[in-house]
């Protein structure tokens, strides 16, 4: 075994119980026989199944599910569970992911059964308090984002995106109008791109600023008649707000594209500034970070939008609309619109927990919730500007952070040896869940750190503890954090041989 | 007003300190004066848990759901049962709040899930390839054009009027964008037109979208319509309902190249909606194509079995405007459900459960059937739903069930123009023979007080 192997026992011991289990799946669990479901009885009479459905139809061999009692699957997946770090449990910095706290009234008024059993086809008349309550939720986003209207149908924020730029074409071919192009800033999620290409336009770049902003004169140069959007995030990935954002909406409106927003970042400005008052046409708000819906392992989410009056005709349909005499309703009778996103009127079980948030924090709540996340990052960034962190982790801009920041590894690579990577991996050790690394692309060696509300002032003093004890020891030995995680369920993974020959299902 | 946040004023003049600034105030610098709200946002005030609690609870209270009636509707969602384990696990905490897993060394109960997952939607299926859940059924549906189209690059898609309407739509939302023309495949005697597939099969065609069993219930004769779309080199796309899908010939074996569909009823509550799970598989040769998080196995540093999430140069946060996808939060804990679901209904339960569905409906559709008035809308084979002819005013007779408790099913007249007199009914493993008959004895009270007029049928069957 290599000597960093031997490591294992000098890794600080956190207390998180991960634990090492031997990754028996559920199907190596399999025994003929065993059962956890016991159908009701057959109270109709017994025929043949080929009497009713011709034998061709019919499968030949079962599906090969496992055979496993209830003890089983419970004791599997409860143990399964052990082998995930989760937010509940520990500090989860994760960059441009809002990792909240999610209350846990929440789960409480989700399940209840006039939500959790309702029926998304249920006569409108007879779904009065869910369709109120999705009211309620446009109005107060409405609000937030300073757009006078609402679809809450997108179920993500990529889903948002892809609304928004369909919206878009919808707009200009409206208007007679044909655009090609779609401008991103090169500091953009992935997914803007992606959309983009989704949408069927094309993807053009634009250039960041010394400040961290767009380059104003390189958006003046690439705006044009072909334009059909730029998006935006603001603040921005970098975590930096774009101070020239007036003069960039000026510039998209004057060659008459829409200004979109992407909602990753909300967190740090509610009820500070507003997108629909910086000049965005179009807005999509992630349920699953600002408005704290539990991200679940990766969703579900909701990515609803909000739009400018000149977009309106366009939402997708149904629309959740507010009748003359009080009544709530569904309305489809909307010939401009794009049509349907997806089925049934969106993720409502995650705009019953967005909107109990809204109802217990306010508006005073939402803005005490934006200007703390904003104070906590600003905190770790300055903790992370002390001597023995500063000098191998630099923030990637020298100003004021928003809720997020970027520090750049390039010279703790270059001066200690190890990576982002390894730093990384390194955290996992501590019981930390590492920031987004490698991210933004324009930053060498990113790190992204977002704290977040939730947060208190120990926990960011103990990372940036943490971060500077990974440093130190580095200095002495780098091996340590580049062979990093030890105490972790698996050490790190061969991600490219899982690649090059995919096992994706178990072969049974 | 309820707080979820812990800096006390002592902590805040502490943090402040350390960034040198004096205010909190300070911090938001670069915001343009003018663009700041300069007041509170015009929301209600705060509320105590409590509070919340009750105005959620009043709210919910005034909604009819399948907790209140005995209901018959379902249309793409179903009143399926969810047994207690499934909410034990996933609201634990460790599967509930972790994001998606992008350090596997501290995820591999999520991904070792997706993994699980992956394996039972195969074997579902019958096609090798799953990723880990896309949104949800409709939008599957439409993810599964675009496959098609980064595929083949073809212009036409043909949809079978069968395909749930809302599958439809979206497809057709989403098409506009990337380029390519939805075309309507009709249906005959409930099931889609063979001839009329054929006749519109060019080699223009990109794929070709069924529904199994389709949205009026028609087990479809997928097999043939799948050979005939074969010839032009066509896709054939299949959203599927996965409880059928135990006792039905798994898509794969059909020739069918991508399988999707609604995931609710696997373990997930109707939610008036979502969030519930789309499923998505596909034929080997897409495996590099395919939307979405994909976990598969390897080994750590050590030899030990580890999951990953791989083949991500598909993905938005690699290849970017490339990806063959913009897909990033999906539906990770509903896909959770979703294989818990599976396990506990087992490799036996799974067949049990669809041959209990189609017993039961076939009851139910003799049962209402015998009624005057009311006539099977198509004979085709069936497994949990069927689709009715009314001989009534449909609005009426579902209002008047209403009003005795009982939801009569989804009115076909609120998609389909054609079948205004057309009444579409679920039976899940919660519907008794009992509840059936209570159904029946209420439809034919119900018909027989809106039987239609004798001039008016006839007008009616003009439309």
């Amino acid at each position: 075994m290599s000597a960093t192997f031997d490591k294992i026992a000098d890794a600080p011991q956190t207390g998180i119980p991960f634990q090492r289990d031997d990754a028996t799946t559920i199907y190596e669990r399999s025994v003929p026989g065993r059962r956890a479901f016991a159908a009701p009885p057959l109270d109709v009479p017994e025929r043949p199944l080929a009497e009713l459905i011709p034998q061709r139809f019919l499968r030949t061999t079962p599906a090969a599910l496992p055979e496993v009692s209830e003890p089983e699957i419970v004791r599997h997946y409860n143990r399964l569970s052990k082998r995930n770090f989760d937010l509940d449990t520990g500090f989860y910095p994760l960059g441009s992911c809002t990792m909240k706290h999610n209350p846990k009234l929440h789960e409480r008024v989700a399940g209840l059964p006039g939500n959790a059993r309702l029926h998304p086809l249920q006569d409108p008349k007879r779904a009065q308090g869910a369709l109120e309550l999705m009211h309620g939720l446009q109005e107060a986003l409405a609000e937030v984002a300073g757009l006078p209207h609402v679809s809450l149908q997108p179920s993500a924020g990529s889903h948002g995106e892809l609304a928004g730029l369909l919206l878009t074409r919808a707009y200009h071919e409206d208007r007679g109008e044909k655009r090609t192009k779609v401008l991103t800033p090169d500091t953009a999620h992935g997914t803007n791109p992606a959309t983009v290409t989704m949408a069927g336009y094309e993807v053009v770049k634009v250039g960041t600023a010394p400040d961290g902003g767009v380059d104003v004169d390189d958006l003046r140069a690439k705006a044009d008649e072909s334009v059909a959007c730029l998006m935006l995030t603001n603040p921005n990935t970098l975590g930096v707000f774009d101070r020239n954002i007036e003069e960039i909406a000026q510039i998209v409106h004057g060659v008459g594209a829409t200004l979109y927003y992407d909602g990753a970042n909300l967190n740090a400005i509610m009820g500070i500034t507003r997108p629909g008052d910086m000049g965005f046409d179009i807005v999509h708000f992630n349920l699953h970070k600002s408005f704290t819906q539990p991200h679940g392992g990766g969703g579900p989410g909701a990515g609803p939008i909000a739009v400018s009056e000149r977009i309106e005709p366009f939402l997708p349909k149904p629309q959740v609309v507010k009748r003359g005499d009080g009544t709530f309703d569904l309305d489809e009778d909307r010939p401009k619109s794009i049509g349907k996103l997806r089925g049934f009127q969106g993720n409502y079980g995650v705009f019953v927990r967005s909107y109990a948030y809204i109802r217990s924090l306010g508006g005073a709540g939402l803005r005490d919730a934006s200007e703390t996340a904003v104070l906590n990052a600003n905190y770790l960034l300055a903790l992370l500007r002390r001597a023995g962190v500063a000098e191998y982790l630099p923030a990637a801009f020298d100003r004021v952070c928003m809720h997020e920041f970027v520090l750049s590894g390039a010279p703790m690579k270059r001066e200690l040896g190890i990576r982002t990577l390894d730093l990384a991996k390194r955290l996992l050790d501590h019981g930390v869940h590492p920031p987004t690394v490698y991210f933004p692309l324009l930053v060498d060696e990113a790190l992204l750190l977002e704290p977040t509300e939730t947060e208190t002032k120990e926990t960011l003093d103990h990372f940036a503890a943490v971060v500077a004890e990974i440093l130190r020891e580095a200095k002495e030995d780098p091996e340590i954090a580049r062979n990093a995680p030890y105490t972790t369920p698996v050490r790190r993974l061969d991600e490219a041989g899982a690649a090059k020959r995919p096992v994706i299902r178990q072969p049974l | 007003m309820s707080t979820y946040t812990s800096v006390t004023d002592a902590d805040r003049r502490a943090m402040l300190d350390a960034i040198g600034v004096d205010s909190v105030e300070a911090l938001f610098a670069d915001i343009p004066a003018a663009l700041r709200l300069g007041r509170g946002l015009d929301l209600p005030a705060g509320l105590s848990e409590q509070e919340v609690y009750a105005h959620l609870r009043d709210l919910a209270a005034r909604n009819v759901s399948a907790e209140d009636e005995v209901s018959f509707l379902g249309a793409g969602m179903y009143d399926s049962y969810v047994p207690a384990l499934i909410d034990s696990i996933i609201l634990r905490s460790e599967f509930l709040t972790p994001y998606t897993p992008y350090q596997p060394e501290i995820s591999q109960g999520g991904l070792q899930v997706m993994f699980e997952y992956q394996t039972a939607i195969s074997e579902l299926t019958g096609l090798p390839v799953s990723n880990a859940s896309v949104y949800e059924g409709p939008s599957a549906v439409g993810a599964a054009g675009y496959l098609a189209k980064l595929t083949n690059g073809r212009p036409r898609v043909l949809a079978s009027r069968g395909v749930h309407p809302h599958s439809r739509e979206t497809l057709e939302t989403l098409s506009h964008g990337y380029g390519q023309t939805v075309e309507e495949i009709p249906l005959t005697d409930g099931v889609t037109d063979l001839e009329a597939l054929k006749a519109a099969l060019a080699d223009d065609v990109s794929a070709v979208v069924l529904q199994q069993p389709n949205f009026l219930g028609s087990v479809e004769d997928v097999a043939a319509l799948t050979a005939v779309a074969k010839e032009h080199g066509a896709l054939v796309i299949c959203a599927c309902d996965p409880i059928p899908l135990g006792i039905l010939q798994p898509p794969g074996e059909q020739g069918v190249d991508i399988a999707v569909g609604e995931g609710q009823t696997l373990g997930n509550r109707l939610d008036f909606g979502g969030p519930s799970f789309g499923f998505f598989a596909a034929a080997q040769e897409h495996i590099r194509r395919m939307p979405g998080r994909i976990a598969g196995e390897t080994t750590d540093v050590d030899g030990r079995r580890g999951f990953v999430l791989t083949l991500q140069t598909r993905e938005q946060h690699i290849r970017r405007e490339k990806a063959t996808s913009n897909i990033c939060t999906a539906q990770a804990l509903n896909a959770l459900a979703g294989v818990i679901y599976l396990s506990w209904l087992g490799r036996e339960g799974l067949v049990e459960l669809g041959e209990l569905l189609v017993r039961r409906t076939a009851y139910a559709r003799e049962r209402l059937t015998a009624i005057d008035g009311v006539t099977a809308l198509h004979d085709a084979p069936v497994v949990r739903e069927f689709a009715l002819r009314l001989d009534a005013d449909v609005e009426a007779v579902v209002e008047q069930l209403a009003a005795q408790g009982i939801n009569a099913g989804y009115r076909l007249g609120r998609s389909y123009d054609e079948y205004a007199d057309g009444l579409l009914v679920a039976i899940t493993e919660q519907r008794s023979k009992a509840e059936i008959d209570r159904f029946a004895d209420a439809l034919a009270g119900a018909v027989a007080a809106h039987r239609r007029a004798t001039v008016g049928a006839g007008a009616e069957a003009g439309r």
